[in-house]
């Protein structure tokens, strides 16, 4: 027996692009993270080939989780076909050979900034979501020590206090995205800039959910079946964009989050935010046979 | 005809706050030595001192934020039992939080500035688990209006505000819960005098209409006289001096305090 024979063949790069280790290391905070649903886990976040700030922490956990059979889709702000979400999709199919889709409903791992398919992902489907800024208290408390003992101490007062500050300022709440929830009835975490439309989508829902921030070096989770409650007033209701009575102008769906694009006489269309969600409704329209998934949203609500 | 006296309220009524030989060091400067103080149910216990003489670190301790090296310090609650230095962080927060108020010298160390001045008493409330938006408006008013702040700046946010408002919002946030004890860590040093002669008397309404417990820091003797039932005089880290507020006034015992009197004549 030489050596050579108990030793791997030499490779250009390791699978998956990350090494052995990092892989681990991200397994391991990614398995803590699911174990306190919502609770940031401080990892050590490595250098990809792309800048901070474009998904580096979602895309490393979608390295740290691909294998050969898995279907990657990779969305940005709802679309699967805009440069960012192609680069990434591109990277993970070249770097660990897996088969890339751009329907949800056959995707095992699906990588997004901003939106949340409006098809219901089911519980073999993995999401992982891209986090700028992981921290909720950051707005009321910019010492970083003290936010994290308060979320040791779940005292999350202040979060209100922001909300009140909106509501008095402006008459209601302002807070667009990256709306600040409770999870588990533990931790406040923010759900990533998703729109208030998509915070309900993790509430109970059937899939994983991982956030990770890559500049931050923050990784947490929203494990399957776990309350994901929006903080609201009492006496002032949660309220989701008032996207339920739009009308898409290209593929004629109703009922969903809207991009809205201006036009030259001042007016606006508007166009479903999901891009193949409007592909697949387009295509049925015109004949073909597609496969549309049950949707989180019926007839623009959430049914409770 | 006999004549039958009640024997006086403060040997009938058990002292509120109770601070027990409290002594506290950093490194080698001694910044309190032995220092004892109570304060009856409803009544001003006034704190003088020059700067450094510990007034200010033993108010601290009152307030929870520090722990001495030696001492205990109770208060007589209902649901508030033992030596309160040996709380954890998370009872000493929800004890300050609802049971003690405090206003600061410095506006900025006690309100979020570029925060509305109602959301700023409301934090108060938000803290104390608060969570409808009514109510929170509704009570917030409620104490900037006890305090006598102009209901019309009600969404200003404090550093748009003069500073004899800033420490009425602080005041209104201090007494938003109804707290049993408030501190004052001098509360009026930095305003004009007609603003502070404002600021005292709203205090001293507010102190005969709910019978709070105040304890006041100043170096100022006008302030304690106007206010104070009682008054220790600190130098050095320890009292040196305590007693009735006119009786130390009029017939003061210690070199120091003659002096600081005589200072201020």
């Amino acid at each position: 027996m030489t050596l050579q024979t108990l030793t791997k063949p030499w490779e250009p790069m390791s699978y998956g692009f990350l090494d052995g280790s990092a892989k681990r290391e991200i397994r391991r905070k990614m398995i803590k993270a699911i174990a306190v649903p919502g609770c940031q886990m401080p990892y050590a976040s490595r250098e990809v080939p792309m800048a901070r700030g474009w998904g580096t922490g979602g895309l490393q956990v979608s390295l740290t989780l691909v294998n050969p059979a898995m279907r990657v889709k990779v969305i940005d702000q709802g679309a699967d076909d805009s440069v960012n979400a192609a680069s990434i999709r591109r990277f993970i199919a070249r770097v660990a050979g897996t088969p890339t889709t751009m329907d949800t409903l056959e995707a095992d791992l699906i990588q997004s900034r901003h939106r949340i398919p409006e098809e219901v992902l089911r519980e073999d489907q993995v999401l992982v979501l891209q986090v700028p800024n992981p921290e909720p208290l950051r707005p009321v408390q910019p010492n970083m020590s003290i936010a994290r003992q308060m979320h040791a101490d779940a005292d999350y007062g202040r979060m209100w206090l922001q909300l009140y500050e909106q509501i008095v300022r402006s008459g209601r709440v302002m807070q667009g995205a990256s709306y600040p929830s409770l999870v588990h009835g533990r931790h406040v975490m923010t759900p990533s800039p998703i729109p208030r439309w998509d915070v309900p989508k993790l509430h109970m829902a059937k899939h994983l959910t991982i956030l990770s921030a890559g500049r931050e070096k923050r990784i947490f989770a929203v494990p399957p079946f776990t309350r994901v409650e929006p903080l609201v007033f009492s006496d002032v209701p949660y309220k989701v964009e008032d996207h339920a009575g739009l009308t898409c102008h290209r593929s004629g769906t109703r009922g969903f989050f809207m991009n809205e694009i201006p036009q030259d006489d001042g007016s606006s269309v508007f166009e479903v935010s999901d891009s193949e969600w409007g592909v697949k409704a387009i295509r049925r329209r015109d004949g073909e046979e597609v496969a549309l998934g049950e949707t989180w949203y019926k007839n623009g609500k959430m049914p409770s | 005809m006999t004549l039958t006296l009640d024997a006086p309220r403060i040997v009938t009524t058990h002292p509120l706050l109770q601070v027990h030989h409290v002594s506290k060091s950093y490194g080698s400067v001694t910044a309190l030595r032995d220092v004892s103080a109570i304060a009856y149910p409803g009544e001003v216990l006034g704190i003088v001192g020059e700067s450094g003489s510990g007034k200010s670190t033993l108010l601290r301790m009152m307030n929870l934020g520090e722990t001495p090296d030696t001492g205990s310090y109770t208060l007589d609650l209902p649901d508030v039992e033992g030596n309160l230095f040996d709380l954890d962080r998370f009872a000493r927060r929800m004890l300050c939080a609802t049971r003690i108020g405090i206003v600061y010298q410095n506006p900025h160390l006690g309100l979020l500035m570029k925060h509305s001045s109602s959301g700023n008493v409301a934090e108060r409330l938000l803290v104390a688990g608060e969570r409808s938006f009514a109510t929170l408006r509704a009570k917030a008013t409620a104490a900037l209006e006890a305090s006598e702040f102009p209901l019309d700046r009600l969404d200003a946010p404090p550093i748009e505000l003069s500073g004899g408002m800033q420490q009425r919002v602080q005041l209104a946030k201090a007494i938003a819960l109804e707290p049993a004890l408030l501190l004052l860590d001098e509360p009026t040093t930095g305003l004009d005098v007609s603003v502070q002669a404002l600021v005292l008397d709203t205090l001293k309404r507010l102190q005969q209409e709910r019978r709070i417990t105040m304890v006041i820091v100043s170096h100022d003797l006008g302030v304690i006289r106007t206010l104070a039932d009682r008054v220790m005089v600190m130098r050095g880290g320890a009292v040196v001096e305590a007693g009735l507020v006119d009786q130390i006034f009029q017939d003061p015992q210690h070199a120091y305090t003659q002096q600081l009197v005589h200072a201020k004549l």
